[in-house]
């Protein structure tokens, strides 16, 4: 700061900063992708421990023996299921009432704003059942939950039986609080409008949470899932706590579906390790619930949801032994003082055993985010050259900022009319698709849920020809000052909407800056028009989800051809509204009202007159 | 009389032989004693399968503590700790419980003697206290001492003064709520070195009668667990001419089904208590066991069996006991022990009590949130009206304006809001109403607060477990059901019958909620350090540089004019013409 106050030096270093302005920039953006590859190398890791003092020191014994049990008790499930055609409510009732709990039940409904293709559904509708275990002598403060989504369909019914295995066994122990609920997403539906029936029985602030899915009576490994609404993850203590006892009672265990490989030095298992961690990325960045687990995380609730996998590997682990897990964890969890908040709540994980903390990888962004700051500069500077007066510019740069800046002359016609333009199209981005679906339903030949998403589309598409039509509310006049003033408010903006994202979904800010912020810092009117709008609108939004969709398809493994990809695509946008709609996603708010305007900014400047 | 002079250790020594026998024997030579005590075992099978027991033990004395100038110090069944105490703060009621759980309404019905999570106290004062803050504080230390609990922690942050909620139950018609204090702890963690003080306090001690089945390893073993003492002044004789002391000692346990009886639907003294009983405590007056046999047979088989059949109107229902009196040999039979069994023969479905109520924090996100109180009055066509006390500690600011009460999706304009707003440090709020609940309905009380952020030193050694908020209570008349059974002529005439009798008609119950635990905004109390650093750096480079830059005038410095210009100009500025 000694620094800036002294003319001179200032203007040597502000001259520096726009000499090499473009190479600072292209270094500034290569460092932020390699310091990202960087993290998933095993050694610039930290390996993961047990925070928690009360869950880490303290011994616990698994003797859950009713394994056969609890799948005999899921067949019975399924024979009602099928039975009934639906949930066998009452005889999930009964069944928890047999076993000593407190059963309540509570039915919730949702219309959808258009019917859901992936699902089927068009109305959100079901029941929770929940069973409480009161602890004995304790004041109903505290609760853990155990839950398991349950679908008409054929899923999850070993899941429920060893719920019910479980609660069981634990009722028969001198247990802590127990809360044990099955249900569909719904449960704290006390948000946007859901229709639900008020809850009957109460159990107390609940610190903890953990949803099993279970598909298959023996598996080969269970998979931990972390990724929650809106990228929120829980404390990673909780992660650790599953990797701890996957490691005690021998299961195999995994994140992102992906197996931990010991070999970090070899080509192999680096890319083993950015698979991983560019997958927990991408599921993060969609900032949709990747599990039953993901709604409990708005709340403060930690929790996660463990998710048996049968494949083709030669060693299975039984029931009892997952029953042993669970019960183990939830020992430790009961023997918790306070909530867990020791460990971190903001990371990624290359691995089970290694984590990357907000300290690590934050620099990736801010190398990105830097660019952005140093082009506004640059711009700044250019700006207030033409006003100086004296020999001493630099010293006058503030105030004859200040000048160009607030006089209205240039201030009013240059930027405000797009500025305004582009939040209404992105305004019109945000609700017509969901408005407009019964016009166009009556008008094309496609179903709702199609027009919802070619509606999109298509606003997003007209958006392009909005500079022409910009024009026609600015008096030609300063164009070339009327851009970079343009371009100044168009680099600080997305700097800030950016950084904001980042502190909040690290990962969506992370891969959005990867595309915006290069078209942001180099897009000019003087450049060859044609070739820059494609570059352009290969950087855009809506190619970055595009792309995301391909490489995370990549990654899982499942690759896709071009028209798959494209019908994959389609089904994200409409997904997206969905989660925006049911459970209060930011991501497409974010994107129709903030992001996508903000991006236009920078196309009103290409084709700038 | 001589017995009473006797020291206490040789009371002690001879308590258990000669003292018994003595009295049993010279009854009709010697006055009547002024002093008495009873001891009572009431079993309950629950409708869960659960099983409660509730032990009462009363001692009266007719004396007077609170005479002025006269000093009792010779004590025989009233425990001198506990009478000092009376005298030292003239209290003239006590009331102290210490509750390990939370007592499950809708699966247990109404308790004997309510009592909320934690440790609670409620005493009045004589209203010739001067300083009754001083006293109370004082009193509570000492009672902390007595008991072995945390009492210490009373201060005038959890301290209130409820005008309607609490009234004395002894005699005098005490109305001004001055003299009364009310605090609970809701976090107190009640364990054995709390029983094992309050066992001290009883005439036989653990030593005989039915105190020698408190063992804490199977009291604590339990599913809730409660003891209390209550000290009132009550009538000496019906004509009420002068006033005695009553200290009622309760202790309540409810014994888990699943976890003590292995599932299997059978009970027995032993499998309670791991003892049997032998002996009444020869002390007592009284001595006898009371099992709930309203139920009997459909529910259980009990024995051995006995003929004594006791009839009471107890919380408004009416209910039948079998009566097992200690004090007759032939209560023991052939083993001399008396081991109680209960046979669980049927299923039960679950009650619906009358009156019962719970509590929940609502929203999310660590600054407002909204308490909510359920009160739900099952009664199928009487409404009735009751009290709601509600203590807040100060830390949660209540938005008294978005207090709602509502019945059936209707506006329910409590008759009587007694408010009294919470300062910052120095004492809780305090909300009382009077809340009229329509017959079949859930009563909704809402109330937003906002989590204060404290200081960083007032914080628990655990500010992330959270901030326990004591429970509400609700003081009701309810009526009962035996009113309500108007077509029971078999065991009344049809004349006594018409109009339901005062007595019978209601009767008083208090049901406390579950207590909060609520999360206050809780700093990351590693950070302070990393805070301080990061922030004296930012002021003292960031800002400095910054203020600097922005308020200092840059001029561009002349360099330093000839000699013959400075002379030229002196003489310029001399006529006045301008400067070169």
């Amino acid at each position: 700061m000694g620094l800036l106050s002294d003319p001179n030096r200032r203007k040597a270093l502000t001259s520096l900063l726009t000499r090499l302005n473009t190479p600072i920039c292209v270094v500034c953006y290569l460092a932020g992708i390699a310091w990202f590859m960087g993290l998933a190398f095993e050694p610039f890791t930290l390996r993961t421990y047990m925070s928690e003092n009360a869950m880490g020191s303290t011994m616990v014994e698994e003797r859950f023996p009713a394994g056969e049990r609890a799948l005999a008790t899921a067949r019975e499930f399924a024979a009602h299921k099928r039975k009934v055609g639906g949930m066998p409510v009452e005889w999930l009732v009964k069944t928890m009432q047999a076993r000593g709990l407190e059963v309540f039940t509570q039915s919730f409904t949702r219309t959808l704003p258009f019917p859901d293709e992936n699902k089927e559904r068009y109305m959100v509708r079901g029941t929770n059942i929940y069973g409480i275990l009161r602890a004995p002598r304790a004041p109903r403060t505290e609760a853990l939950v155990l839950s398991a989504p349950c679908s008409p369909d054929n899923s999850n019914n070993q899941a429920v039986g060893l719920l019910l295995g479980l609660a069981q066994y634990f009722r028969s122990k001198m247990f802590y609080v127990e809360f044990d609920c099955t249900s569909l997403s719904g449960f704290f539906s006390h948000h946007s409008g859901m229709d639900y029936t008020p809850l009957q029985g109460r159990a107390g602030s609940i610190q903890a949470a953990l949803s099993l899915e279970l598909s298959s009576d023996v598996i080969t490994s269970l998979d931990l899932v972390l990724e929650g609404l809106n990228g929120q993850l829980p404390n990673l203590d909780l992660a650790n706590l599953f990797h701890a006892f996957c490691q005690k009672i021998g299961v195999l265990c995994t994140i992102q579906g992906k197996l931990q490989r010991g070999d970090w030095d070899t080509a192999e298992g680096y890319t083993h390790a950015v698979q991983t961690m560019m997958l927990m990325v991408l599921k993060q960045a969609s900032g949709r619930p990747w599990g039953d687990h993901g709604l409990f995380l708005r709340y403060h609730i930690e929790a996660a949801s463990v998710r048996g996998i049968n494949s083709f590997r030669q060693y299975k682990t039984d029931a009892t032994t997952i029953g042993r897990l669970l019960e183990g964890m939830f020992r430790k969890l009961n023997n918790l003082l306070e909530r867990l908040h020791q460990s971190y709540f903001f990371y990624l994980m290359p691995s089970l055993t290694h984590f990357v903390s907000i300290g690590y990888y934050m620099p990736a962004f801010g190398l990105l985010a830097t660019i952005l700051l140093l082009r506004a500069l640059d711009l700044w500077v250019q700006l207030g050259t033409p006003a100086q007066v004296t020999e001493d510019g630099a010293v006058l740069f503030i105030f004859s900022y200040y000048k160009s800046f607030l006089s209205p002359s240039v201030l009013v016609p240059s930027f405000k009319p797009s500025m305004v333009i582009s939040h209404l199209t992105g305004v019109a981005l945000y609700t017509l698709p969901v408005l407009s679906q019964e016009t166009a339903v009556e008008h094309f030949p496609v179903s709702e849920t199609e027009a919802v998403v070619l509606t999109a589309i298509a606003i997003y598409t007209a958006g392009l020809a909005l500079p022409h039509n910009t024009h026609r509310f600015i008096s030609g006049e300063g164009t070339e000052q009327g851009w970079r003033v343009l371009k100044l408010v168009a680099l600080l903006y997305l700097a800030v909407l950016l950084g904001c994202t980042a502190l909040i979904n690290f990962s969506l800010g992370f891969i959005l800056a990867i595309t915006l912020v290069p078209a942001a810092a180099c897009v000019t009117p003087h450049m060859p028009k044609a070739l820059t709008a494609l570059a352009m609108v290969l950087l855009s939004p809506g190619c970055t989800l595009l792309y995301c969709v391909f490489i995370f398809q990549e990654l899982q493994e499942a690759p896709v051809t071009l028209p798959e990809g494209w019908m994959l695509f389609l089904s994200v946008i409409s997904q997206g509204i969905l989660d925006h709609s049911l459970y209060g996603s930011l991501v497409y708010p974010l994107l129709a009202l903030l992001i996508y305007p903000c991006w236009l900014l920078l196309w009103n400047i290409l084709f700038w007159k | 009389w001589g017995i009473s002079r006797l020291p206490a250790l040789w009371l002690k020594l001879k308590r258990l032989s000669l003292v018994g026998r003595l009295r049993r024997g010279t009854e009709g030579k010697w006055p009547r004693l002024p002093d008495s005590c009873e001891e009572e075992l009431l079993i309950r099978p629950l409708h869960s399968g659960d099983i409660y027991a509730s032990f009462q033990f009363r001692t009266l004395w007719d004396t007077d503590f609170l005479h002025q100038g006269k000093k009792v110090s010779h004590y025989r069944l009233f425990p001198k700790s506990l009478g000092q105490v009376l005298s030292k703060f003239s209290v003239r009621e006590l009331h102290i419980s210490f509750t390990q759980g939370y007592w499950r309404t809708m699966q247990w019905g109404q308790p004997i003697v309510p009592s909320p999570p934690g440790a609670e106290l409620w005493v009045w004062f004589h209203n010739t206290v001067a300083d009754v803050d001083g006293n109370w504080k004082e009193l509570t230390n000492v009672l902390s001492g007595i008991f072995c609990a945390s009492l210490n922690f009373i201060d005038s942050t959890n301290t209130v003064q409820p005008s309607a909620s609490f009234k004395p139950l002894g005699l005098g018609n005490a109305t001004d709520h001055r003299f009364l204090r009310y605090a609970t702890l809701p976090r107190e963690i009640v364990c054995t070195e709390n029983l094992t003080p309050w066992k001290k306090l009883l005439p036989c001690g653990s030593k005989a009668g039915l105190a020698v089945l408190m063992k804490s390893e199977k009291l604590f073993h339990s599913s809730f667990h409660s003891q209390a003492v209550h000290i009132r002044p009550v009538c000496k004789d019906w004509q009420c001419s002068s006033t005695a002391w009553e200290l009622r000692q309760t202790l309540n346990v409810v014994f888990d089904l699943y976890t003590s009886g292995q599932g299997k639907k059978e009970w027995s003294l032993f499998k309670m208590f791991s003892r049997t009983l032998t002996e009444a405590c020869p002390l007592a007056s009284s001595s006898k066991v009371y099992v709930d046999v309203t139920d009997n047979p459909e529910l259980f088989d009990l024995s051995p069996a006995t003929s004594v059949l006791n009839t009471a109107v107890v919380l408004g229902d009416r209910r039948t006991y079998s009566v097992y009196d200690l004090t007759q040999k032939e209560t023991f039979g052939q083993l001399r022990s008396l081991n109680l069994v209960l046979r669980w023969k049927g299923e039960s479905d679950m009650l619906r009590p009358l009156l019962h109520a719970e509590r929940y924090v609502a929203g999310f996100g660590l600054q407002t949130g909204e308490i909510h109180t359920l009160i739900y009055n099952n009664h199928p066509y009487r409404a009735f009206p009751v009290l709601l006390l509600d203590s807040v500690p100060w830390y949660l600011r209540l938005y008294i304006h978005t207090l709602t009460v509502t019945s059936k999706t209707r506006e329910n304009k409590p008759s009587y809001i007694h408010y009294q707003p919470s300062k910052d440090r120095l004492r809780p709020h305090l909300l009382e109403m009077l809340v009229q609940l329509p017959p079949h309905s859930v009563t909704e009380v809402t109330v937003q607060f906002e989590r204060a952020l404290l200081k960083w030193t007032e914080y628990t050694p655990d500010p992330n477990h959270g901030f326990y908020v004591g429970s509400s209570v609700i003081s009701a008349l309810v009526p009962s059901v035996v009113a309500m059974d108007t077509n029971n002529t078999q065991e009344r005439p049809l004349f006594s019958s018409f109009f339901p009798t005062k007595e019978e008609s209601s009767y008083f119950v208090r049901v406390y909620t579950e207590p909060l635990l609520v999360n206050l905004p809780t700093p990351d109390f590693s950070m302070p350090y990393n805070v301080i650093c990061l922030t004296c750096t930012v002021v003292a480079v960031g800002y400095g540089s910054f203020y600097n830059l922005l308020t200092r005038t840059f001029q561009v410095e002349e360099p330093s004019q000839p000699l013959a210009k400075r002379l030229a100009n002196v003489i310029r500025r001399i006529r006045g013409v301008p400067l070169l």
